[in-house]
C-alpha cells in the first residue's frame, strides 16, 4: 500500500505547511502585509519548544502552550515596532521591513546561540502501526490531531467570538470598523498574536515530528506556507488550510515518482501557475478593487 | 580555470590580503597562536637554525571549526612528542597556527602569510577539501610541501588537466575509496540488491556514490534504486517508501550527520530494517541525537581509524592523547597527529630544510607505519592505506573490522 503511506507522508508534511500557512493568510487578510517574518517567529517557536522540553523537562502539551504564549507575544511586539507605524506607509516600504524584520531575528538567534543545529529531544513516545500494510507512527497521528484541534479552535475564535467578528470586520473595511467604535490597532494585534501562536506550534510540531531545527530553519518552510496561503487564497482561513495539505501532498507525490530533487521547484511552479491563472486561489473572494 | 580568471583571481585575492596585512600589521601577533613545544626554552631565541617552523592553515572558527580544531590539538601532541625526543636531527619543531575562519579566501591569506612572514618548511593545510585547493597555488609558488590531513576529495592533488600540484600532498584516502570500501562490505554482508541514497548538493557524496556502484557491480550486485536529496532537506519519507517498495537489501547513504541522522531516524520509522552504510561525513556525536540510538543500531560507516582498534600502538596514541587532552582522540586528531609524523619522517630523510628536497622526500614515502594505517604515497600524491569499518550499537561506534585497499 505506497499510495496509502505517500498520503500519509504527504498529510503529515501539509498540515505544518497550513498551520504556518495560516498566519500568513490572516495577517494578510487584515493589513495586506505579506509578513516575512512570520517563518522565524515559526523557528522561534521551535526553539523555544526545544528549550522548553530539554531544559525544563516539560512534557509536550506544557511545551506547546508555552511556545504558543511567547510567540503570541512576540508576535505582537514585531507588529507594534515594526509595522504599526508603516501602516499608512506604501506596501512595498512594509515588505521590506517585514524581510528586514525577518533576517533581525535569524541573525540574533544565530549571535546568541550559533547556528549548529539542535536535535529534538524524543518526548512522545513513538512506534509505528501497520495499517493496511502503511507504518504509520503514533508522532504523526498526534501531531495531525493537535493540528486538527487547533484549526477548529481557530474556526471557532474567527466566527463565534466578539474578537473573531472584529477581526472579520476590520478585514472587510478597516475605516468602517473604526467607525463603529471597534478598537483597530488591537484587533490587528490580536490577529498577530493568534497568527503568531499558530506559527509557534508549528515549530514544536515540525521539531518532533523532524528532530533538527537550526535558526535559518523557517526561511523555507515560511517561503512554502506563504505558496499554500496564495494556493488557496490569500486572506481566506479554510483555503490556508487547504491550500497547505494540497502543496504537502502535491511535493509527496513529485518526491515518490521520482523527482526528488525537483520537490522545492514544483512548490514555486505551484505559485507561478496560480497567479497567471487564478491569482485568487481556490478559496479566493473576487478580486475587489478600492479606490 | 582559464589561465585569465586564475590571474584575476590571484591579482584580487592579493590585493585584498595586503590590505588586510596592512590593517592588521599591528596586532599581528594575537591572531596566531605560535606552540612552541618543550617547554618554550630553546625556541624563544628565535634562531630560525635551531628551529624548523610548520604553519598550520587550520579551521580554528567558522562553520568546520571542530575539524580544524581537532586536528590542530593531533599535531600538537606530535610535535611535542617529537621535541620531547629530540626533534628533527636535533632540531627542535615549532608549529605556527593560523586561523583561516573556514573560509577559501582566508584560507589564501593565511598560506600567504605563512609562506612569506613566518617563512616555515612545511605546512598542513586546512581540513576541508576546498579551502586546500585554495592554498595549493601558493604552496606551489613557494615550493613549500604542504600536507591535508582530511581533504579527501581527489582534485585536491590531481588538477582537472590531470596535471599534479607538486606541493601538495595528503595524509587520509581519497572519497572513491570509501564507497569501494562499502561496496566491499555490502557484498560481504551477502547484499545483491542494493540502493543508493546520495546527497545531490556535495561533491563528496556523488563521488562516494559513483565509485559505489561501480564496485558493487563489479563484484555482481545490482543497484535497484538511486535516489537523491539535497542539504537542509527534512523530510525524506516520500523518497524513502518509495526506496522502500524496491525492497534493497542494503542502502548505501552518502553525505553528512545533519541530513543523515533524519534520514535514519524516518526510514526506521517507515519499516526499513535493512542495514545502513555511510562514510567519514558520518562521524559526528549529532548524528546519535538526531537518529536516535535505536535507529542507528544496524547501520555501518568507514572512517580513518577508530579509538577502539585494539592495535597497541593505536592504544598509546589513545593513552597519551587523553592524558594530554582529557578526551577521546577522534579521527581528525589522529589524522593531524600523523601529518606531523609525515612531515617529520620527509624532513629528516631530506636531511634539509629546503622545500624540494622535503618535497621529493614525501613523494617517495613507502610503508610509513602511523596511526591512521600504514602508508606509501602513489603517483598523484594519495597516501595508499586501510580503511576501518565502523558498527553503531546502541549509539556508540564499535570497531568492525579493517579493509586494506
Amino acid at each position: 500500500m505506497e499510495w496509502l503511506q505517500q498520503l500519509v507522508n504527504g498529510i503529515s508534511l501539509g498540515s505544518i505547511y497550513a498551520l504556518i500557512a495560516l498566519g500568513y493568510t490572516m495577517v494578510y487578510g487584515i493589513i495586506k502585509l505579506i509578513n516575512f517574518a512570520h517563518g522565524d517567529v515559526f523557528m522561534l517557536g521551535a526553539f523555544i519548544g526545544f528549550y522548553a522540553i530539554a531544559r525544563w523537562d516539560l512534557g509536550f502539551i506544557p511545551a506547546l502552550i508555552i511556545s504558543m504564549l511567547l510567540c503570541a507575544i512576540i508576535g505582537v511586539i514585531i507588529e507594534r515596532v515594526a509595522y504599526k507605524r508603516l501602516r499608512n506607509a506604501t506596501r512595498i516600504a512594509a515588505l521590506i521591513t517585514a524581510i528586514g524584520v525577518s533576517l533581525l531575528i535569524e541573525y540574533t538567534v544565530i549571535f546568541f546561540r550559533g547556528a549548529s543545529p539542535e536535535a529534538y529531544p524524543e518526548v512522545l513516545a513513538n512506534k509505528s502501526i501497520s495499517i493496511l500494510g502503511a507504518s504509520i507512527s503514533t508522532q504523526s497521528i498526534m501531531i495531525l490531531a493537535v493540528t486538527i484541534v487547533l484549526m477548529i479552535l481557530l474556526q471557532f475564535i474567527v466566527h463565534k467570538t466578539k474578537i473573531g467578528k472584529a477581526m472579520r470586520a476590520v478585514s472587510h473595511d478597516a475605516d468602517a470598523a473604526r467607525l463603529m467604535g471597534i478598537n483597530v490597532d488591537n484587533t490587528i494585534s490580536a490577529t498577530f498574536a493568534i497568527g503568531s501562536a499558530l506559527a509557534g506550534a508549528a515549530g514544536v510540531i515540525f521539531g518532533i515530528y523532524y528532530t533538527r531545527i537550526d535558526p535559518l530553519m523557517g526561511v523555507l518552510p515560511g517561503l512554502k506556507a506563504f505558496v499554500a496561503a496564495v494556493l488557496g487564497g490569500i486572506g481566506s482561513i479554510p483555503g490556508a488550510m487547504v491550500g497547505g495539505l494540497v502543496l504537502g501532498v502535491v511535493e509527496t507525490i513529485v518526491s515518490a515518482i521520482g523527482y526528488s530533487l525537483w520537490r522545492d521547484a514544483a512548490a514555486f511552479v505551484i505559485l507561478i501557475l496560480i497567479l497567471i491563472l487564478k491569482p485568487s486561489g481556490i478559496f479566493g473572494k473576487n478580486a475587489r478593487e478600492k479606490v | 580555470m582559464t589561465e585569465k580568471k586564475t590571474l584575476k583571481r590571484f591579482a584580487s585575492v592579493f590585493l585584498a590580503s595586503s590590505l588586510i596585512v596592512g590593517a592588521l600589521a599591528g596586532c599581528s601577533s594575537s591572531e596566531e597562536e605560535k606552540t612552541s613545544s618543550s617547554g618554550g626554552s630553546s625556541s624563544s631565541d628565535g634562531d630560525s637554525s635551531e628551529v624548523i617552523k610548520i604553519g598550520a592553515n587550520l579551521e580554528l572558527s567558522g562553520s568546520v571549526a571542530s575539524y580544524g580544531s581537532s586536528i590542530g590539538k593531533g599535531a600538537e601532541l606530535a610535535v611535542e612528542e617529537i621535541n620531547a625526543a629530540g626533534g628533527i636531527d636535533g632540531k627542535q619543531i615549532e608549529l605556527v597556527k593560523v586561523d583561516n575562519k573556514s573560509e577559501n579566501s582566508e584560507a589564501t591569506n593565511a598560506a600567504i602569510k605563512l609562506a612569506t612572514q613566518d617563512k616555515v618548511t612545511a605546512m598542513i593545510a586546512p581540513a576541508t577539501s576546498g579551502n586546500v585547493i585554495a592554498t595549493a597555488q601558493i604552496a606551489n609558488q613557494y615550493k613549500i610541501p604542504t600536507v591535508t590531513a582530511s581533504g579527501t576529495a581527489p582534485n585536491v592533488t590531481e588538477n582537472e588537466d590531470g596535471s599534479i600540484n607538486d606541493y601538495v600532498f595528503r595524509t587520509c584516502f581519497i572519497d572513491p575509496f570509501q564507497g569501494i570500501v562499502a561496496a566491499n562490505f555490502a557484498t560481504e554482508l551477502g547484499a545483491k540488491n542494493v540502493a543508493i541514497y546520495a546527497d545531490n548538493s556535495s561533491d563528496y557524496a556523488k563521488g562516494l556514490a559513483a565509485s559505489f556502484k561501480q564496485q558493487i557491480e563489479a563484484n555482481g550486485g545490482k543497484v535497484v534504486a538511486e535516489e537523491a536529496y539535497v542539504a537542509k532537506d527534512v523530510d525524506f519519507k516520500s523518497t524513502l517508501t518509495n526506496l522502500k517498495s524496491k525492497n534493497p537489501e542494503f542502502i548505501f547513504i552518502p553525505g553528512y550527520y545533519e541530513e543523515v541522522g533524519l534520514i535514519v531516524k524516518q526510514a526506521r520509522e517507515l519499516g526499513i530494517d535493512v542495514p545502513l552504510m555511510g562514510a567519514d561525513g558520518w562521524d559526528s556525536p549529532t548524528l546519535v541525537e538526531l537518529a536516535g540510538k535505536d535507529a542507528l543500531n544496524n547501520t555501518f560507516i568507514t572512517n580513518h581509524y577508530s579509538s577502539q582498534d585494539p592495535d597497541k600502538t593505536i592504544q598509546g596514541f589513545v593513552e597519551a592523547f587523553q592524558g594530554k587532552f582529557n578526551e577521546a582522540p577522534n579521527a581528525f586528531h589522529a589524522l593531524g597527529y600523523d601529518t606531523v609524523y609525515f612531515i617529520a619522517d620527509a624532513i629528516k630523510r631530506a636531511g634539509s630544510t629546503d622545500g624540494e628536497a622535503i618535497q621529493k622526500a614525501l613523494a617517495e614515502t613507502t610503508d610509513l607505519s602511523l596511526i591512521t594505517g600504514t602508508f606509501s604515497v602513489d603517483e598523484k600524491h594519495n597516501p595508499v592505506k586501510s580503511a576501518t569499518v565502523l558498527e553503531y550499537v546502541d549509539g556508540n561506534q564499535k570497531f568492525n573490522s579493517k579493509v586494506n585497499p
